[in-house]
């Protein structure tokens, strides 16, 4: 059973969207891809000032076993990434809604509505 | 239909995340890869590996068709009851159908453990030598028995401590011990010191709930698999295949030519390989930056393909990207390549696997590196 915080929206990708307010948005991978993936020992994820389109490849999570791609929820332009999860990816793992943040977005206020919430992702996440 | 093991329910029960291997459900981990693989290299960790399968081989010609069947030669057991050999089966052509591990039991006695993916046609093909050759042997495969490995440097102590065997203590690597319903291997595929016990199905939840009350902790087959590749150990169906030979996997040391009379399978095939020159080997790379992974490809100075991964991870214990790769014979341990790694190339230096040992790098990166 994955945490799945109410406060927060979600993409079909499994990624989960926090609003900061004033179009901006935080972005990370929610517990469900986490527990998916195991434990996470490298990210690459897009540079500040990079363009990232929603439901396209932008970054990589790399497992022991396997490299994942990272997806973005939403277009938009990064404005700042995580620098901590270069030398502690397993943030991911431990902590994916707070300490596990991936970027923060410039986006579309439009494209977060169109995300899903916490009752539309359970049904996709637990089915 | 996936088939189960004897510790499928108690898998589940201690949270394991459960996968489809081979046609077997497995443990793939119990909550972190990373904990499991540090538990195996620094105390003790037990693996269900009963997706493996004892096969029997018993019978007046036992020794013969495993002499033929078999790349290396059996006759290496003949000092001792108890002792192994870990062997490839080969085609005509000399291509790889398995690998295995052989105990002697006795006069022409002997137990097999076959991969899980092979078991059913490795099985076959032995038949079939059986009936070509008219050979008396009786292959018998063993579903009533399961398979357990504990390893790490506690292993062995933690299994001699709990089955009440203080002889496991001075078992020698490579050799059995065999015992009522339990039959103990100083065999593994992490690298590390241990024991794979062979008993019935009905032992192995008693067996594992002895060893994690006495600290060891359940492993997953991720682990295993970073386990095994940082002690540079082929997997089958992934860093060999039927398409190559020992020699281009690093199992030279497995082919035992010492027997000119010993006309086994593959044999002609190898010599005519050894005679027209190696064309590919099976070596290790190291990265400090960046993971290489399995199809990633191997550049030269010139940008010239020189290699392709097999097996690649990122390597717990040693902190880098290691990888098994098959490169072309002349590249060298020492030198260092470039792995195109998603349109970026990254320095790899080439080793001679293993990676670790004794729970110490086999290389360091050079200067500059």
């Amino acid at each position: 059973m994955s945490n799945i915080p109410e406060t927060l929206r979600y993409s079909e990708t499994h990624e989960w969207v926090e609003d900061l307010g004033n179009g901006r948005y935080r972005i990370g991978i929610t517990d469900h891809a986490q527990q998916l993936l195991g434990d996470l020992v490298y990210v690459e994820a897009p540079d500040a000032g990079k363009a990232v389109r929603a439901a396209e490849v932008c970054g990589v999570l790399e497992s022991v076993k396997a490299a994942a791609d990272l997806y973005s929820p939403m277009s938009g332009k990064v404005l700042e990434g995580n620098a901590s999860l270069a030398d502690n990816p397993q943030y991911l793992n431990e902590d994916p809604y707070r300490k596990g943040w991936i970027m923060v977005l410039e986006a579309e206020t439009s494209a977060y509505a169109e995300l899903m919430d916490a009752a539309a992702y359970a049904k996709i996440s637990e089915a | 239909m996936t088939q189960r093991t004897a510790l499928y329910d108690w898998h589940v029960a201690h949270g394991a995340r459960m996968v489809d291997f081979a046609g077997w459900q497995m443990p793939l981990h119990y909550g972190s890869q990373l904990a499991e693989h540090v538990a195996a290299r620094e105390s003790s960790g037990f693996f269900d590996v009963s997706h493996m399968r004892p096969l029997d081989v018993t019978g007046p010609d036992a020794r013969q068709l495993l002499r033929y069947a078999l790349a290396n030669d059996v006759i290496k057991l003949d000092t001792r009851e108890g002792k192994a050999l870990y062997s490839t089966i080969l085609q005509d052509d000399g291509g790889i159908i398995d690998d295995l591990i052989v105990y002697r039991r006795g006069p022409n006695a002997y137990r097999i453990v076959l991969n899980a993916a092979g078991a059913e046609a490795d099985t076959a093909h032995f038949q079939a030598l059986v009936a070509a050759q008219n050979w008396q042997v009786t292959l018998r495969q063993r579903p009533d028995l399961g398979i357990l490995a504990v390893q790490g440097p506690q292993a062995r102590t933690l299994v001699a401590k709990f089955l009440d065997w203080p002889d496991l203590m001075d078992l020698e690597p490579f050799t059995a011990l065999e015992r009522a319903d339990f039959f103990v291997g100083r065999t593994g595929y992490t690298g590390e010191d241990g024991v794979e016990i062979i008993t019935l199905n009905q032992h192995l939840p008693m067996l594992v709930e002895g060893l994690l009350a006495a600290g060891v902790q359940p492993v997953g087959l991720a682990a295993r698999d970073s386990l095994r590749l940082e002690a540079g150990l082929n997997l089958y169906g992934q860093d060999m295949d039927r398409s190559v030979s020992p020699y281009a996997s690093n199992l030279t040391w497995t082919v035992d030519l010492r027997d000119a009379s010993r006309d086994f399978m593959g044999r002609e095939a190898l010599a005519a390989e050894r005679s027209r020159g190696i064309g590919s080997r099976l070596l290790g790379i190291a990265l400090r930056d960046g993971i290489p992974r399995h199809g990633y490809v191997l550049e030269n100075d010139a940008g010239a393909v020189c290699g392709v991964v097999t097996s690649g991870i990122f390597s717990p214990s040693l902190q880098s990207g290691i990888a098994l790769a098959r490169v072309d014979a002349a590249v060298e341990p020492g030198s260092v390549l470039q792995l195109r790694i998603r349109g970026t190339l990254k320095k790899a230096l080439v080793v001679k696997p293993p990676f670790l040992r004794q729970g110490t790098a086999t290389f360091s990166f050079p200067e500059g590196y």
